[in-house]
């Protein structure tokens, strides 16, 4: 008797469509070798917020009795693979205000196996995941993470590349003649993928991750309060106002203090203050009143509340002056102002280094001009595994289709 | 305690007058200078809306009256106002009640003492004014505080006492008032209506405190919630709820005190129990039948008595159990009906069943359907009750059906 549970952890929205075939894939793969299985979605996560951390499980078992026995709780208490379908993922997961942080690796078993999408060094990918106290093992599908819209699914076939390289992590639940058999039936399969599958799992690079290794930070965490210690009458506090950054000058609204949305984004703001005209915009536009008035009148993007949505580079009017950079090229959530005021040279070569990195501002989720995935299709940086991908439609089963 | 309810001669600062329940409401309302009031017509409720519009054109109440585009309006109104602090009413009857549900639903949660005066009527179909209970007892899950009154005096009374008791902070919870449609509402009856003098001693202003929508107290009221806090709300609740019954303990003997009148036992009115061998449970304005048929049946040696219950939520468990201990049968006339229920009883049938489960004795319990619609409930339907009551105290054993009284069979 023995079971497979997987957790599947991407962001709302944009992979919300892709985590779901990945937990389908799981169990109609595990079927093709007599297992049982089931495919659910953490109920109390928001998938329908933009990048949000969100969680698909899937659990496959010997029989039906002991798939139960993984059933019976909300949310499984451990897993044998997690699964990362975005990399920046690595530095934790909050879905929501008073969930704290919760480690990438926290529900992945003593030797267990975390499976992320990267294109990252496993050293620099290791930097941003918790320290634990049992080792576990680090494998990676060599790919950016693959993002889509609500209504819209970017066919790069990552969904069948994490069943392949899922083959070689367990075979024993997974075989790979399983998991393309039921790959080539599925309504989303293809020849195409299958070929892709295969690819996955024979290039899956993996390493052990040792207790020494890994970010010692305690991540942020919070007791909810009893149901005596709540105000009643489904009411909250407002945060309180802000107070000027210093000598009476600027403006610093107070913030959520349960909810720091250090992992709801994927890309962040980085300013130059030296090009900045103050001219408001980004403070105005800004969902999430980021914005922090400094005493000059610039803008400083407080890390603590912006959850990566990109308006404010949309809206500043400046080249250049606010751009969008992967959250994987940060190691903290420091303000930038205060970087650029200490020495204002250094600053602005960090400043080139960032928003110079090709890869670092590929954007993530949408797409700043039109033809944009055109042009990341020709430049190769999709990779199908061997095969072709167009923008067209990209090689499902059309049979399939067609009733 | 075997009290009949009966009119003391008005002190020096009352006045006697003769109003129908709906008005005695409007006459509470004004003395108790509620803020806001939301209106739309349905019979039997209208009277009510009627005698309030009324006050205010005499310039006799000064407040905000509202006519809403309907019930759902009406009630989400006044849920909004009483949330920046206003003392609010406002009520509706049968399929109009049904309406404003979604309301009704969330006030409360959100713990807004609004007090509603519930017309009870039949729900459509067919299309009726007369009385069933089954309006007001929508609500009975979930946290609305219920209870039936009987007399144009208790009327007003009850409406005094309602703010008093909904608008305390260790409740703040909605109270809906039910009374019989035509039979309290569109009846006349001599009432005393005391001074504003003494309202004002009884009743303190309303204040919501940390809970109130106002510039300097800024909060959100009602985000959205997943499953790591709606347990925790509804126990909010549930405690709001178990407080209400000291606070309403409290209120009516406070009213005693301030105005010499009112019942002792705020949960039930008890009819000749003392030594009654059957009693006979019911709400609202049937307890005057049954009353006549009670002293037509002592008169040839039954032992018969009348518990009225007034209180239906917090339900007075406790109270009802021990007052229920010496009977030889009890009989429920319900009027109301809750299909497929356990011995397809009424709904006061089967919560006194559970009330009484832990009691150390259970008398035989039989359950009676009566009064829908509005018919009339005849005094030979209370006595065709008792005397099954009877057979069922000499045998020992509760009927495990429903009775339907006065149905042409
Ligand atoms: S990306 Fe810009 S606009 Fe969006 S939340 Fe962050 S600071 Fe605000
Ligand atoms: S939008 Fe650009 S130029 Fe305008 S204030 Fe913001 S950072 Fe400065």
């Amino acid at each position: 008797m023995a079971s497979l549970i997987a957790e599947i952890v991407y962001r709302g929205i944009f992979q919300k469509n892709l985590a779901a075939r990945v937990a389908r894939g799981i169990v109609l793969s595990a079927r093709k070798s007599g297992r049982w299985g089931i495919a659910f979605g953490r109920y109390g996560d928001s998938p329908q917020r933009n990048g949000i951390p969100a969680k698909d499980f899937a659990i496959v078992a010997d029989t039906k009795e002991e798939l139960e026995q993984n059933m019976a709780r909300y949310e499984p208490k451990h897993t044998d693979v997690t699964i990362v379908l975005d990399d920046t993922l690595a530095k934790g997961v909050e879905s929501w205000a008073w969930y704290g942080l919760q480690p990438i690796n926290k529900l992945t078993v003593p030797n267990g196996t975390v499976l992320m999408t990267s294109l990252q060094s496993f050293d620099s990918l290791i930097e941003d995941v918790h320290k634990r106290e049992e080792p576990y093992t680090l494998a990676l599908i060599r790919a950016k993470a693959s993002f889509s819209g609500l209504w819209v699914y970017r066919e790069d076939h990552t969904e069948v590349r994490v069943l392949g390289a899922l083959a070689k992590i367990a075979p024993q639940f997974l075989p790979l003649d399983g998991v393309c058999q039921a790959i080539q039936e599925i309504d989303w399969g293809s020849d195409l993928k299958v070929a892709s599958a295969k690819k996955a799992h024979d290039r899956l690079e993996s390493r052990v991750v040792k207790i020494t290794e890994g970010n010692a930070e305690a991540p942020f965490a919070f007791e909810k309060p009893k149901w005596w210690e709540m105000r009643e009458g489904v009411t909250i506090p407002a945060i309180p106002i802000g107070k000027p950054k210093e000598g009476g000058e600027g403006y610093v609204p107070d913030r959520n203090p349960y909810f720091k949305k250090y992992t709801t984004r994927t890309m962040r703001p980085v300013i130059d203050f030296d090009t900045c005209v103050k001219c408001n915009l980004c403070w105005i536009s800004c969902p999430d009143s980021c914005f922090d008035v400094m005493p000059d009148g610039t803008f400083d993007a407080n890390m603590e509340a912006c959850c990566g949505c990109g308006v404010c580079e949309a809206v500043c009017p400046v080249e250049q002056c606010v751009t969008m950079v992967n959250e994987s090229l940060f190691e903290d959530n420091a303000s930038q102002w205060e970087m650029w005021r200490k020495d204002q040279a250094a600053y602005k070569t960090w400043l080139v280094t960032k928003i110079g990195d090709k890869q670092g501002t590929l954007r993530s989720h949408g797409f700043r001009f039109r033809g944009q995935y055109e042009q990341e299709l020709a430049a190769g940086d999709l990779d199908s595994g061997g095969g072709v991908i167009t923008a067209g439609i990209p090689g499902e089963n059309a049979a399939h289709k067609t009733q | 305690m075997a009290v009949v309810t009966q009119a003391a001669t008005a002190a020096s600062d009352e006045k006697e007058l003769l109003i129908s329940g709906s008005e005695a409401v409007a006459e509470a309302l004004t003395l108790a200078d509620i803020d806001v009031v939301t209106a739309y017509p349905i019979r039997p409720y209208d009277t009510v809306m009627q005698a309030i519009a009324k006050k205010i054109a005499n310039g006799q109440l000064v407040a905000e009256y509202i006519v809403a585009e309907g019930e759902h309006s009406q009630f989400e109104i006044v849920k909004h106002a009483s949330t920046v602090g206003a003392r609010v009413f406002a009520g509706s009857s049968g399929v109009g009640w049904a309406y404003a549900m979604e309301c009704l639903v969330v006030t409360p949660p959100l713990r807004v003492p609004m007090l509603a005066l519930v017309g009870n009527r039949a729900l459509d179909d067919p299309g009726a004014f007369g009385v069933e209970h089954n309006d007001a007892l929508f609500v009975r899950d979930l946290g609305w505080m219920l209870c039936w009154i009987d007399t144009s005096q208790e009327a007003l009374d009850t409406t005094l006492i309602g703010y008093r008791i909904a608008e305390d902070r260790r409740v703040f919870l909605p109270l809906a008032i039910s009374a019989d449609g035509a039979f309290l509402t569109h009846s006349q009856a001599l009432t005393l209506v005391p001074s504003k003098q003494k309202v004002d001693r009884f009743l303190p202003a309303y204040n919501r405190g940390d809970l109130q929508l106002h510039p300097d107290n800024p909060i959100t009221v009602a985000p959205q919630a997943n499953e790591d806090w709606v347990i925790e709300i509804r126990r909010q609740n549930d405690e709001a709820m178990k407080r209400a019954y000291t606070v309403i303990e409290e209120a009516y003997a406070d009213f005693r005190r301030v105005f010499g009148r009112g019942p002792e036992n705020p949960w039930f009115e008890e009819y000749m129990t003392d030594d009654a061998e059957v009693v006979l449970i019911g709400m609202g304005t049937i307890s005057l039948p049954i009353k006549v048929a009670i002293r037509e049946m002592r008169a040839q040696g039954k032992k018969v008595g009348l518990l009225r219950l007034r209180w239906f939520r917090p339900f007075p468990y406790e109270r009802l159990v021990t007052a229920l201990s010496k009977a030889q049968a009890i009989g429920v006339i319900d009027r109301n009906y809750s299909f497929g229920s356990p011995f397809a009883s009424g709904v006061v049938a089967n919560e006194v069943r559970a009330a009484m489960y832990n009691a150390e004795r259970r008398p035989p319990l039989i359950s009676f359907i009566s009064g829908l619609g509005g018919r009339e409930v005849m005094l030979d339907d209370v006595k065709k009750a008792t005397d099954i009551c009877y057979a069922a105290a000499r045998s020992g054993q509760s009927d495990a059906k429903t009775h339907w009284l006065g149905v042409r069979d």
